[in-house]
């Protein structure tokens, strides 16, 4: 009697679901540990940060993307390259604002919010916030200040997830002292 | 399929907040326990997921190889390298190479670290065998890293 097991083929690739649940889990201790749900934002979008200052290193060495030119192109370097690595979702980038500072990442599936369901009271929690993190501390690492948030939730009865990242300023580079 | 990097990540930074959140004096045993809290319900929702379509485990035995040969593949993308018993209800799972340990030392360097890095693990499993009908305590053990030894002691009812 042998069972099969669906094995990945591929070795950086895991199984998803234990990072769901995992993130399941550590969001179930935040609510238990923190009184209103806004404190459970913050500290998923601080613990989001903190990851993605890290795995922006881990993409520019695995995904060979150089500098980006514009704002345009760093989206489409989000939604097609990154989020496809690490989530293995595309989202579509829409809603440019004419300036082309603003734009939208729209997920039809977040593979984070699988098996999840919100309850009632709490309804300013903000489920997937560790991604504003992610991206906003990745982003941060290549000079760019962005403004990331949720615009739309699945979890709340939205059609789509929608996340709404604004372009603030260019993060110039210090030159060290005495260095010049 | 997510990226085994980002479970990294998301591990140590769990890690991280939980060993800030706990200051004090039984601190480093409340944040172990934290974290095999944590571990354990993973655990339990993972084996659900995994073992819907598998059939039923003849014993204990053979639950212990599910848990060693396809429940480590699917977690840790590799399987158990050792697995003893006494035939009493202790089991010794041995992972030569411990994929939560790699990024961490190889050597003796950080070993005051290891237990952190291994309590969401020992719930992992005792998650898993509570949810196939098995009482357990699950410790683990390191003496060089990224080797490390998972102990499993079957509580009987």
């Amino acid at each position: 009697m042998s069972r099969q097991s669906n094995r990945p083929t591929d070795s950086k690739k895991m199984n998803s679901e234990l990072f769901t649940l995992t993130y399941g889990a550590l969001v179930t201790q935040l609510c238990k540990d923190y009184e209103n749900d806004e404190e459970v934002n913050k500290q998923l979008d601080k613990m989001g940060y903190n990851i993605g200052v890290r795995l922006i290193e881990d993409f520019l060495a695995r995904s060979s993307v150089g500098r980006c030119h514009d704002f345009r192109e760093t989206a489409d370097v989000i939604a097609k390259v990154a989020f496809k690595m690490y989530l293995g979702i595309t989202p579509s980038v829409t809603n440019w604002s004419p300036a082309g500072d603003e734009f939208s990442l729209i997920l039809e599936s977040n593979p984070l919010v699988d098996f999840v369901e919100l309850p009632d009271n709490h309804n300013n929690l903000v489920y997937s916030n560790l991604l504003c993190g992610v991206l906003r501390g990745a982003l941060e690492m290549v000079q760019m200040a962005v403004d990331v948030r949720f615009a739309q939730d699945t979890l709340r009865g939205d059609n789509v997830t929608e996340i709404r990242m604004k372009f603030i300023k260019r993060i110039e580079e210090n030159m060290p002292a005495g260095d010049e | 399929m997510a990226d085994e990097a980002l479970f990294q990540f998301l591990h140590s930074e769990i890690i991280q907040y939980v060993n800030s959140a706990e200051t004090g004096e039984s601190e480093n045993g409340r944040c172990v326990s934290k974290l095999e809290n944590m571990g354990f319900r993973v655990g339990q929702g993972l084996i659900e997921r995994f073992t819907k379509d598998t059939p039923r485990f003849k014993d204990e035995l053979d639950v212990m190889k599910f848990i060693c040969k396809d429940f480590w593949t699917s977690v840790f993308k590799k399987q158990i390298d050792n697995l003893r018993t006494n035939h009493q209800g202790i089991y010794v799972l041995q992972d030569n190479k411990f994929r939560l340990l790699t990024q961490l030392s190889a050597g003796k360097q950080y070993l005051e670290h290891a237990p952190k890095f291994l309590a969401f693990t020992c719930g992992l499993v005792r998650g898993a065998l509570s949810n196939l009908g098995v009482r357990s305590i699950v410790t683990a053990e390191v003496s060089v890293m990224p080797a490390c030894k998972f102990q499993v002691m079957i509580q009987k009812i």
